[in-house]
């Protein structure tokens, strides 16, 4: 028989939808909450979207251990590179290392990342890491479990050159597709865009996303149906 | 300045009194006797020249060059001991070559992502793969870092040669000189050699923000034919480089028609002021 516990002792993995777009100007990065361990929601409202330097952030799915440590190793290099340098690293460089430390360590990782950013040579670029330690430039890219229900969409509704607004509105909309079919991905989604005035958060809670085909509204919390009224005793 | 520092000028690794190094002083005399360098900022690119003294009739002309490529982008100019500047241009090319992709000599083996770097502030971790051209900047920092490396040890001498070092990368074209001392500067125009006094006074009559790497060919050129001592040194080889807009910002030899061009200019350029 299965152990009862192999949930809880399962590896905390991201499931995860993670999305990476440039527009003219700039960057928009974009990802769900959900850190799964088994069938248990671990975290259901952590921040995949991780910093690596003012200007280069990633996202991370797959294993979440693997792809911290990962980021850890990345932001500490590019943080010696900028000293060395004594100005921002580039996208490309940060990309580089990220793919650098993922390939040579592939037998032991299993982490497929997103690196994004916006440096003054080249402007918004968006590079995909998957698991082998591929290194890709693409104008944008989805990973993740949950980026499977999202090539269609992508497809169609892809164009150059968006205002920042429209990349934004696509990244929120495209993920909470994801979220809507893939049981691994869940809760919140974030953005992060960045371009040259800087870098800026945005948070969507659950409630706030639109309904798909057959959803369902959310409840915040099981204890709402505690405040509600309760029934009137029955008085025979 | 010359003065004599007997007593304190035996080791790299002794003080004057006055606080001066001297062998590191002795050293860049070594640099002062070799053949004049000349290299100038240009609006689009660097133009870089060397007076190669010819000591032997029987020497291959082109063979024995003084400037080096030390990646697509940049290029260096050597003056002083021949064998020490070759020492630095391999340091040169295998920086910027490691910064880029890191190649290892057994393929079978995982690659270092994190190598150390002696050179680099002691024994610093050094992380040295970029992915991208080095930066000319970087370039110039790491080789002066290595120049300098050799000035601490006891057991080493200091470099005999000085070294100009011209790149195009996406900051712009960038020249910057670096002495035995390990000292490095970014400069407009600089020279080191035999006849850099002059050449410096000639460099700063150029209006170079306005001047485009063709015209600052020809313009090396005269200055070079005309700091050479033709009393003392019989004949010379001049060995010119670029790296411009107009080379696709790769470091290369300058065409033979224009070099041709620059070096009759030069010499018509020498009667003219013979003639005054």
């Amino acid at each position: 028989m299965d152990s009862i516990y192999n949930d809880l002792n399962a590896p905390h993995s991201m499931g995860t939808t993670i999305i990476g777009v440039t527009y003219d100007g700039g960057v928009v990065l974009g990802a769900d909450s959900r850190t799964s361990t088994g069938m248990y929601v671990a975290n259901r409202a952590s921040d995949k979207i991780t910093q690596l330097t003012d200007n280069v952030y990633i996202c991370r799915s797959g294993s979440a251990a693997d792809s911290q440590v990962l980021s850890d190793y990345v932001r500490y290099y590019l943080h010696q590179h900028t000293i060395q340098l004594g100005q921002p690293a580039t996208v490309k460089v940060a990309a580089n290392l990220v793919r650098m430390v993922s390939y040579n360590n592939k037998n032991m990782l299993q982490t497929g990342l997103i690196v994004g950013g916006w440096d003054k040579y080249e402007g918004g670029k968006i590079y995909g890491i998957p698991l082998g330690g591929t290194l890709l430039e693409q104008p944008f890219t989805i990973g993740g479990s949950g980026s499977s229900y999202l090539y269609g969409f992508f497809d169609q509704v892809w164009k150059e050159g968006m205002t920042q607004d429209e990349a934004e509105k696509l990244v929120v909309k495209a993920v909470s597709l994801a979220i809507a079919r893939d049981g691994a991905s869940g809760g919140v989604v974030r953005t992060v865009t960045i371009n040259k005035d800087g870098v800026s958060r945005k948070f969507y809670p659950g409630n706030t996303l639109p309904l798909w085909h057959e959803e369902l509204e959310a409840k915040d919390s099981l204890l709402d149906s505690l405040s509600a009224t309760s029934p009137e005793p029955m008085v025979s | 300045m010359s003065s004599i520092g007997t007593g304190y000028d035996l080791s790299v690794t002794t003080f004057s009194p006055d606080g001066r190094v001297f062998q590191i002083e002795y050293a860049a005399k070594a640099v002062d006797n070799s053949g004049t360098v000349v290299a100038i900022k240009c609006k689009d690119g660097i133009v870089m020249g060397v007076e190669k003294l010819i000591a032997s009739k029987m020497l291959l002309p082109g063979s024995n060059r003084r400037i080096h490529s030390v990646h697509r982008h940049s290029g260096m100019a050597v003056a002083g001991l021949a064998a020490d500047g070759r020492q630095i241009v391999t340091r040169a090319k295998s920086e910027a070559t490691n910064y880029e992709k890191f190649v290892s000599r057994h393929l079978s083996c995982k690659v270092p992502l994190v190598s150390v770097d002696t050179a680099e502030a002691g024994e610093f971790r050094v992380l040295r793969v970029y992915g991208e051209a080095i930066p000319v900047k970087e370039l110039a920092e790491r080789v002066a870092s290595y120049v300098h490396l050799c000035t601490l040890y006891w057991w080493l001498r200091p470099f005999g040669c000085g070294v100009i070092v011209g790149g195009y990368d996406r900051d712009g074209p960038q020249l910057y000189m670096i002495e035995p001392s390990g000292i490095s500067y970014r400069y407009f125009g600089a020279a080191i050699g035999k006849g850099r006094q002059a050449a410096k006074t000639e460099i700063e009559k150029l209006k170079l923000s306005e001047m485009t790497c063709r015209q600052g060919v020809i313009e090396v050129a005269k200055i070079i034919y005309g700091v050479h001592d033709e009393a003392k040194d019989k004949a010379f080889e001049l060995e010119m480089s670029w790296v411009c807009d107009e080379s696709n910002r790769q470091h290369q030899k300058v065409p033979e028609n224009l070099l041709e061009e620059a070096k009759s200019a030069a010499k018509a350029a020498l009667e003219e002021m013979d003639a005054d």
